[in-house]
């Protein structure tokens, strides 16, 4: 039971209906069956392979390269700490030490009660703000011990509930494009013309 | 004169410069439809549509915009290369900003959606593409949000879609996400992964995708950046644009300064004349090496370009000159190391970064990339030896053979080494994981030795803190 | 005549320029390619070797391994390149020795050893591995990585047959590339990135490929192995001899390999107009059934219930004698398609010293020998481009390399595949246009089909191959051969490649054993349980198992007086038999074959038959000389004089030449038939049309009797639509009564949209109920009803 949903499966035709070819809309049902259920199940997968037209096992190999998309659930906060060049520079280490001292878990894991997963990430183009960390993608710049410390009690106590969703919501404003004003995606085979504007005079 | 800088966009500073695409961030609501349009929004566009493609494709051209992904190749030439006479062609934007040190495309995205689609709708029409794909990283939430909420205002209005401003043409903006893997920056890796595989870079030659893209298909692969430049570049002309910067490099260009300075910032710089000692002293830049320590080293242009030193903080923002002296500017990322630095703790971050990301394709960057990281984790653990800082050079040269690029080529009595270096590897992330390896090691080779003689554990700290 | 300048003899004299003809330079040798070949195609041609993992002609070059790195001149001096993604160019000049290209050779084996195991003393693959060949012609002879390697769980099993040992792997993506772009089987994939990239399966979905042993003799190390060979030999201890697989009719090329007089392994071998290496797992694997203990190894008498063992002699003693007293006219002989061109031309011979009319190579199964009447096709004319009209049965289970090639024809965009048949099969996702037609309409729906103007258009750009066979066995063969006409005569140039699916059945029925006079084996079966046939000798057939219509069957061997069965097994048949003479098998054999196109290639022995079995065409002759016929003939070099002196076009396959690798392609003239008329009734809308269709796996004896394959078949089922299902009422998977007139038996049911409303799909000869029960062949089609229980 983990196949999309009724409505996931709205969704995610009108985004295969985007492109040219269903197989491109594989990232993006990833992430909404992530959205769904928190973290990619093979139900998913293999869902996601009729959808598109692909084998599961295709699916799954695609999937798999992602560093986002989980196989196993993590916590609903997913806090990664960027331990690149910049951060390296200013501390990133030290925090990740102190989170992990913090929440009694090593980098990797989840704490006992599901809430926080704590991950070393790689460069999240944060850099003049260094150190810098996301909460289920969510920047934090600048962080010192502190500031980590704060930033866990209040995800524990729920504070930051309505700022950030549960671990899976990545951006929470989709693309919507009316029927009256799509141009429609076309299968590149079918196409034998060039564009009309380009016939030499100005479109205007 | 310093500049201003602004909560909701943080980072940047403003200084007292011509701007051409962060000129709305001064405005909380920037990224609104409301905002752009009452800041010469859309007309650009308006500018392109009333005039011929081919006429829009010649202005872009006289104006030389560098692509600033990296490679710095020009877009008006790039949207040239697509053979004739096959259609579709496609616009696929590259928003997958990752490469270590660089902040510019994300403020782009969140902060100007509109500016950016407004670029990729000139840039379609200029070049005759017929649908846009408009990839942003996967980790970025807000980025996504601002473009999403962006596009469907766009469609609303008719800036987007069917018969745009009520002209012939048409264009639709495909909003695509990634999800969690540097290479995919790479050009081919974008396209393998827009079609819903496994993010590998395809092999080259002869497959470069303006002639085999996306679908197999022409494809134009453009930077946020270098889209961003568009609608100003159509309103105020190429003359006006050209008149910014050097013939070589004209405009401006973003550049984010991190690490070891006093202000680390992300700034729109003019092309071609700022140098690298403005950046970092100038005060309406960086302000100079925090502490008022001395500045040891720095990367020039993003994690994967060899190490620069004090010795070429008078070179200029321009890739005539920094290529030869060894280096690139690559995505416009410099990265500051005071004299305090753990240089083999340095490099380690970059060789695991490019490790961990490689994609696995190819054996060099497959087995070659991590075997550097292994050697130099135990090197800096104290756990290494003489003969393992030899295996260094060793490994490197089955990832990128012969002699590699480095700075202070003259002072080390070495025979100047351009960029780019010979690869064995399908694409620059293999080397790039030697790169840091080899201007430490060549540069600093006696802090290694150090490690090794003293068969000291050192304990485990941030770098250079 | 022209006139002879003298001045322009020598122009005249030399051939004419090649448009694609490049030269290169390969370390200072000059050598001829042609445009767009890739430079380690050239250098192979030049016996100028490069190393390689990834790199497989026959399948797309990706440039992973890295290892055949070569330099070339440039503008800006020597350039490194991959050879296997560099296409030539004229004046190219390539150098493979350098000092430089040499450090490159030894860094990419040093780096693909730094993860592998090194336990080449108990890895299969040691002795016959690139990745220790190469390491010791290209590498450093030492490793300096003294890390620890990577670490599995190994071997895992990715399939029935195959098992994964991921440490070994050098990530080559040649198993990768072929399950997705050879077989069209993507499911093992990459899974993972950079280090820790490795082949996977999708959790519990198995490597379910019918070509899956194609991907253990690509790998280039020890990382895929298959059940049956593991730990079997050495590859130094194995002799092998270059052979064709007769499993089915395409006709692949193999090497037989065994070890101490027993089979041990096949592997494909490029033929390039056949199979380009590749086999389908059951013609790799059935070779165990020829090392089978339940092998026939003496002639045996029936007495009573039950087998007595004789000597040769005494039983072809009691044959003649059986014969001799066999009334004029009453002495039948069905089968020889599973045996050589020369078994079964002198069982022709014995047929006709005894004046029988009554032969049939086939078991009413097929199509009329007439379908060799038309123009033919090759393989590679089919696949050569135009339009490929298929009118046969489902390809990938019944003639699986076939299958692949015209696969590879419409991916690559040479051919449009046209396909007509009663269900969705391996094919119709490869279909430009397919059309499910009810049984018993495809020749009016493919009449509809040519008459739509995309497809008039599409039929008038090209060649036109008809793919032709049996795809129905509950519906008369008429329909298939009305059909062929209808393209015929819209597209009198249209060329057939019969597909026929009996290992040798197009060489059997061209060297004497075709039915003359409608005497074919339905004919003969009908004599028979009518009591005219005193003697019924069956040459490896099994009309029990075979033919469709089970009860005619049955009456015609319990009404034969007396049965002979020439077989290497005890079939079911067989074992009503009167008297059984032990065959060799194949692998224990030398001759030729002939495959569906009608090549002549050659099949050898291996082993030493088992027992006292002997080849059919020994039997044969013993048989003429008990019978008093001076065969003369004692070798198979004699059988093949008087075949290339009997049968026309056998000429050119008389040297042992000609019928090696590519073999020789045979035209032998055949009767055309008259026009065909059909007509199926009504389909009652309670009722289900019947079609039943032969799968892979299913109760053939070589697949019963090899212990790797046995227990691949699907099982005895009925297929409806998922909304038939809903109509009939029984939950997926549950018991039905499947029922007509004939017979009643129970099958489970399933569900599958590859089936058209209306229609009952059920494979053939599977364990389980047999739909057999059901078909009469008087029947133009046959209708059942389905009802839950």
């Amino acid at each position: 039971m983990a196949r999309l949903s009724e409505d996931n499966i709205r969704l995610a035709r009108e985004i295969i209906g985007r492109y040219p070819k269903p197989r491109s809309a594989t990232i993006p049902l990833l992430h909404l069956a992530q959205e769904q259920d928190g973290f990619v199940t093979n139900e998913a997968m293999s869902h996601i392979g009729e959808l598109v037209g692909a084998t599961s096992a295709e699916v799954y190999g695609t999937a798999s390269f992602y560093e986002m998309f989980k196989f196993e659930p993590v916590g609903k906060f997913l806090i990664n700490i960027c331990g690149t060049m910049s951060c390296a520079l200013l501390g990133a280490e030290e925090l990740m030490h102190h989170a992990e001292g913090r929440l009694g878990i090593k980098m990797g894991s989840t704490t006992a009660d599901g809430k926080i997963t704590l991950e070393r990430a790689e460069c999240q183009a944060a850099c003049t703000e260094a150190p810098c960390l996301q909460v289920n993608y969510r920047y934090r710049y600048r962080v010192t011990p502190q500031d980590l410390d704060a930033l866990i009690d209040d995800l524990s106590s729920g504070a930051l509930d309505a700022e950030i969703p549960a671990h899976g919501t990545v951006a929470t404003v989709r693309q919507s494009i009316p029927a009256d004003r799509g141009v429609g995606a076309v299968d590149p085979d079918d196409v034998t013309e060039g564009p009309a504007w380009l016939d030499g005079k100005a479109a205007l | 004169m310093s500049g201003g800088t602004w909560k909701h966009a943080p980072g940047f500073y403003e200084g007292d410069r011509p701007r051409i695409v962060t000129s709305r961030f001064e405005y909380e609501d920037s990224f609104t439809l409301e905002r752009y349009l009452a800041t010469d929004g859309y007309k650009g566009l308006r500018t392109a549509l009333g005039r011929p493609a081919t006429d829009v494709h010649d202005e872009v051209k006289n104006a030389t915009v560098l692509g600033r992904g990296g490679a710095g190749f020009p877009a008006g030439n790039k949207w040239g290369l697509t053979p004739q006479g096959v259609w579709p062609r496609y616009l696929v934007v590259n928003g997958d900003e990752s490469e270590p040190g660089t902040y510019k495309d994300r403020l782009l995205m969140e902060r100007d959606p509109h500016q950016l689609i407004e670029g990729c709708l000139i840039a379609s029409y200029a070049a005759g593409l017929s649908q846009c794909f408009l990839y942003i990283r996967g980790e970025m939430a807000l980025a996504q949000e601002r473009v999403a909420a962006a596009l469907n205002e766009a469609y609303a209005a008719g800036y987007v879609g069917k018969n745009i401003l009520g002209s012939k043409f048409s264009l639709d903006i495909v909003l695509h996400w990634g999800a969690g893997a540097y290479v995919v920056g790479e050009e081919t890796a974008l396209i393998e992964s827009l079609e819903g595989n496994r993010g590998m870079p395809r092999l080259k030659p002869p497959y470069f995708p303006a002639a085999i893209g996306l679908y197999g298909q022409p494809t134009i692969v453009n930077n946020v950046e270098t889209l961003a430049n568009l609608p100003w570049l159509l309103q105020n002309g190429a003359p006006a644009y050209t008149a910014i910067g050097t013939a070589t490099s004209p405009g401006t260009r973003m550049v984010a300064v991190s690490g070891h300075v006093n202000r680390p910032g992300v700034f729109e710089i003019i092309n071609g004349t700022t140098t690298f000692r403005d950046l970092l002293y100038g005060d309406e830049f960086c302000q100079g090496i925090r502490n008022g320590n001395d500045l040891k080293a720095f990367v020039p242009g993003g994690g994967s370009a060899p190490w620069f030193t004090p010795d070429q903080l008078d070179l200029p923002f321009e890739a005539s000159q920094v290529g030869p002296a060894g280096s690139m500017l690559g995505s416009g990322a410099i990265m500051v190391m005071d004299s305090t630095t753990d240089i083999p703790r340095a490099a380690l971050t970059l060789t695991r970064f490019y490790a961990h990301e490689s994609c696995g394709k190819c054996t060099p960057c497959r087995e070659g990339g991590t075997w550097l990281e292994r050697i130099l984790s135990r090197v800096v653990d104290g756990k290494g030896t003489d003969a393992d800082l030899d295996q260094l050079f060793e490994v490197g040269e089955s990832i990128c053979p012969g002699a590699f690029p480095h700075a202070s080529n003259e002072k080390l009595g070495l025979a100047a080494v351009p960029f780019p270096y010979r690869m064995n590897t399908i694409c620059f992330v293999g080397p790039s994981a030697y790169a840091p390896v080899h201007s430490a090691l060549t540069l600093f080779r006696s802090e290694f030795e150090a490690r090794i003689t003293k068969r000291k554990l050192i304990s485990v700290t941030a770098v250079g803190q | 005549m022209t006139t002879i300048d003298t001045n322009t003899t020598d122009a005249e004299n030399t051939p004419p320029v090649d448009p694609n003809a490049v030269s290169i330079t390969i370390n200072g040798r000059t050598v001829a390619a042609r445009k767009g070949e890739l430079i380690i195609a050239a250098a192979d041609r030049a016996d100028e070797y490069i190393p390689r993992f990834c790199y497989h002609p026959r399948m797309s070059s990706v440039g992973m391994c890295r290892q055949c790195l070569v330099e070339v001149e440039g503008p800006r001096g020597p350039m490194m390149v991959v050879s296997c993604m560099t296409p030539v160019a004229d004046g190219q000049i390539v150098r493979t020795d350098t000092p430089q290209v040499k450090r490159a050779h030894e860094g990419m084996i040093e780096l693909l050893l730094a993860n592998h195991p090194l336990d080449c003393p108990v890895c299969d693959k040691g002795g016959e591995c690139p990745l220790q060949d190469q390491a010791f012609s290209h590498g450093a002879g030492e490793s300096r990585f003294v890390e620890e390697k990577r670490h599995y769980e190994k071997p895992i099993p990715i399939s029935d047959l195959v098992l994964l040992d991921r440490e070994r792997c050098i990530l080559c993506d040649r198993c990768t590339r072929f399950a997705d772009e050879v077989a069209g089987d993507p499911l093992i994939i990459f899974t993972q990135r950079g280090n820790n990239t490795q082949v996977m399966t999708f959790p519990d979905e198995p490597f379910a490929s019918y070509f899956s042993g194609n991907t253990v003799q690509i790998c280039p190390v020890g990382a895929l192995t298959a059940t049956p060979y593991r730990f079997k030999a050495r590859p130094w201890d194995l002799e092998q001899r270059e052979s064709t697989c007769t499993s089915c009719s395409v006709g692949c090329r193999t090497v037989v390999q065994s070890s101490r007089d027993e089979l041990l392994r096949f592997q494909g071998v490029d033929s390039d107009p056949v199979n380009w290496g590749w086999l389908c797992d059951r013609g790799r694997f059935n070779f165990q059934s020829t090392n089978s203990e339940d092998r026939l190894v003496t002639p045996q008498v029936k007495s009573g219930d039950s087998f007595t063992t004789v000597t040769w002699s005494e039983a072809l003693d009691t044959v003649a004698r059986t014969v001799r007293h066999a009334r004029p006219g009453s002495v039948a002989l069905i089968g020889g398609a599973r045996g050589t061109n020369e078994d079964a031309f002198m069982w022709a011979k014995v047929a006709d010293a005894l004046g029988v009319t009554m032969r049939d190579a086939q078991l009413d199964d097929g199509l009329p020998a007439s379908i060799y009447s038309y123009a033919q096709a090759t393989i590679d004319s089919t696949c050569a481009g135009g339009t490929v009209i298929v009118v046969a049965p489902d390809l990938k289970e019944e003639l699986p390399v076939l299958f692949l090639r015209l696969r590879d024809a419409a991916e690559k965009k040479r051919v449009r595949i046209i396909e007509v048949s009663s269900h969705q099969t391996g094919l119709t996702k490869y279909a430009w246009r397919s059309v499910q037609a009810e049984p018993g309409t495809s020749a009016a729906a493919l009449a509809a089909l040519l008459s739509e103007s995309a497809v008039a258009t599409q039929i008038q750009s090209g060649a036109v191959t008809i793919v032709a066979g049996r795809g129905n066995l509950a519906e008369s063969a008429n329909h298939v051969m009305a059909a062929v006409d209808a393209v015929i005569g819209a597209v009198p140039s249209a060329t057939v490649l019969p597909a026929l699916r009996r290992g040798n059945v197009r060489g059997a029925l061209s060297v004497g054993l075709a039915p003359s006079d409608g005497n074919d084996t339905a004919a003969i079966l009908e004599a028979a349980a009518n009591g005219k046939v005193d003697c019924l000798i069956l040459l490896g057939a099994d009309p029990l198992s075979d033919v469709a219509d089970a009860d005619l069957a049955r009456r015609g061997i319990a009404g034969a007086k007396f049965v002979v069965a020439v077989d290497t097994f005890l079939s079911p048949s067989a074992a009503h038999a009167d008297i059984v003479l032990p065959a060799a098998a194949y692998g224990e054999k030398d001759g030729t074959t002939m495959n569906l196109e009608g090549r002549v290639t050659n099949v050898v022995q291996k082993i030493t038959p088992r027992g006292t079995s002997r080849a059919d065409w020994m039997i044969a002759a013993e048989l003429l000389s008990v019978l008093g016929h001076d065969s003369s003939v004692s070798t198979l070099a004699d059988v093949q004089r008087d075949m290339a002196k009997a049968i026309p076009g056998f000429g050119a396959t008389t040297t042992a030449v000609a019928v090696k690798r590519d073999g020789v392609v045979v035209s032998v003239p055949v009767a055309a038939h008259s026009n065909v008329v059909t007509s199926a009734p009504p389909r009652n809308s309670y009722e289900f049309r019947l079609n039943v269709s032969r799968k892979l796996y299913d109760r053939a004896i070589s697949t019963l009797t090899s212990p790797a394959l046995e227990n691949l078949a699907p099982g005895a089922q009925v297929l409806v639509n998922p909304l038939d299902l809903d109509r009939v009422g029984a939950p997926e998977g549950g018991n039905v009564r499947v029922s007509n007139n004939n017979s009643s038996l129970v099958l489970p049911v399933h569900s599958s949209p590859s089936v058209p409303r209306g229609v009952a799909l059920v494979p053939f000869n599977q364990p389980g109920a047999d739909i057999r029960e059901l078909i009469r062949r008087s029947d133009s089609v046959v209708d059942v009803r389905i009802e839950s229980i």
